[in-house]
């Protein structure tokens, strides 16, 4: 978990110039990403943590802040239990 | 006269071979003649899609080629070198076959990609409207929510084979929130008015669209609403910068063939034209621009398979500086066949005129300039 949160922070740090975000900060409403951010932020998540977004997964609250974001991938690492 | 790049694979190479012999026999004679009439024959859209051709990005599950993204980018490349008219075409169905398959659901996926693979539906790729180009952001068309529909109102002009196309990706918002849609070509309240006579990539039957009280069902929304630009488009647009960055290199290509071919064959002042040692520097400067346009290309195609997140800035890089260096390209290989380049029988006023468009198409040069300088700007962020 830490080492996702590391690797998403990082990522972010390189667009946001001169401001700490905070880990519940939203991410949007900062008004410092631009356009390409968000497919930025996808191939990063996807190349990093091996996992695809999917149509479903297109909703603001898994990308919002660095804290829906681990959530988001934590949730979508998880492997399902066979019953 | 071709420069090939070492690390492409055998595979890739004999793939190249094969589309480059597609365009010689079934595209770049005909060009010409398409051009004049501006027009594309529903045929060659067939010989397109029987050879595999428009389903390039669709998984074989669906009926597609599954190309790799440098063996698409090298069919973009050999298509480029015989007409643009024909590769905005194939660029604006890969965008399509790219969000259907990226952001579609099963049932969307099942039900389109098929048919686009085949070539017997053809998609179009509706952003830009009268009053939004690059600031898409813009765009008026709005996309109202009543029960099991979405209601479509405004207009798209630009779009590219919207003459014949059969399914259009539409964009348009609800109340700020962007969506995309996928709008059959019939539906009740869509009307389809032709754009003729453009300065370049004529053949490739621009119109305009018109939504007027559009009714499409939900099952038409692609991805979800509020990330219609932001994920589909943009997503979509980077394949169409690729497209066209690789077209450019074919375009280049071109230009630097005919180039040398006249430079060669025609004399003056006693001496064949590629003896005259300007004419050489304006070859030198050709020939340079098309490999380091195409290794460009081919970064941004290892790149992006890679899924790496430079990716972003190489495509972007890649598209400025090959459709800039074939625009260069075109100008010269017009400046050195002289009143014989401004013939309209020969095909170098067509490129010239083709070669503008690659810099508007997927983002202007300037957005271009502004672009990159904003994403180098973000990745030495952290840098001293």
């Amino acid at each position: 978990m830490t080492d996702v949160k590391a690797k998403i922070t990082e990522f972010l740090a390189g667009h946001f110039k001169n401001h700490d975000l905070a880990d519940d900060e939203d991410i949007f409403a900062s008004g410092y990403v631009n356009s390409l951010f968000v497919m930025q932020l996808v191939l990063m998540i996807e190349r990093e943590f091996a996992i695809t977004v999917e149509d479903e997964d297109l909703d603001f609250a898994n990308f919002r802040s660095v804290n829906a974001l681990v959530d988001f991938v934590s949730r979508k690492r998880a492997v399902p239990v066979a019953s | 006269m071709r420069v090939g790049v070492e690390s492409l694979s055998d595979r890739h190479a004999k793939a190249m071979e094969s589309f480059l012999e597609f365009t010689a026999s079934r595209i770049a004679p005909y060009a010409g003649d398409w051009d004049n009439a501006r027009r594309l024959p529903r045929d060659v859209i067939s010989a397109l899609g029987e050879a595999g051709h428009l389903g390039a990005l669709v998984p074989a599950e669906y009926g597609g080629s599954g190309m790799d993204l440098i063996e698409f980018g090298l069919l973009n490349e050999a298509i480029g070198t015989g007409c643009s008219s024909v590769r905005s075409v194939v660029t604006v169905h890969s965008m399509v076959c790219r969000a259907v398959q990226r952001w579609g659901s099963r049932e969307q996926r099942e039900r389109w990609l098929p048919r686009l693979a085949s070539g017997e539906w053809v998609g179009a790729f509706a952003l830009s409207e009268p009053g939004a180009g690059n600031d898409a952001a813009r765009i008026g068309t709005t996309a109202r929510r009543d029960g099991e529909h979405y209601v479509l109102d405004g207009t798209k002009k630009w779009i590219t084979y919207a003459q014949a196309a059969d399914v259009f990706l539409v964009f348009g918002h609800d109340e700020g929130r962007f969506a995309a849609f996928l709008v059959e070509r019939d539906t009740p309240g869509l009307t389809v008015v032709p754009i003729d006579d453009v300065l370049g990539t004529r053949a490739s039957m621009l119109a305009e669209l018109r939504f007027t009280g559009c009714r499409v069902p939900r099952t038409a929304l692609l991805g979800r609403v509020g990330f219609g630009l932001s994920a589909v488009a943009t997503d979509a647009l980077e394949i169409g910068r690729y497209s066209v960055a690789w077209g450019s290199v074919g375009l280049a290509q071109a230009c630097l063939e005919a180039s040398v071919r006249y430079a060669g064959e025609r004399r003056q002042f006693g001496a064949p034209l590629i003896k005259h040692q300007l004419i050489q520097r304006l070859i030198t400067d050709m020939a340079t621009s098309v490999s380091a346009a195409r290794l460009l290309c081919v970064q941004a195609g290892e790149l992006k398979s890679a899924d790496h997140p430079d990716a972003v800035t190489a495509v972007w890089m890649a598209k400025y500086f090959a459709s800039t260096a074939a625009s260069r390209a075109a100008s010269d290989a017009v400046q050195i066949q002289g009143a014989n380049g401004c013939d309209p029988a020969g095909s170098a006023q067509r490129l010239f005129r083709d070669a503008k468009i690659a810099e508007i198409i997927e983002g202007s040069t300037q957005i271009q300039q502004t672009t990159i300088a904003s994403l180098v700007s973000q990745a030495g962020a952290g840098e001293d």
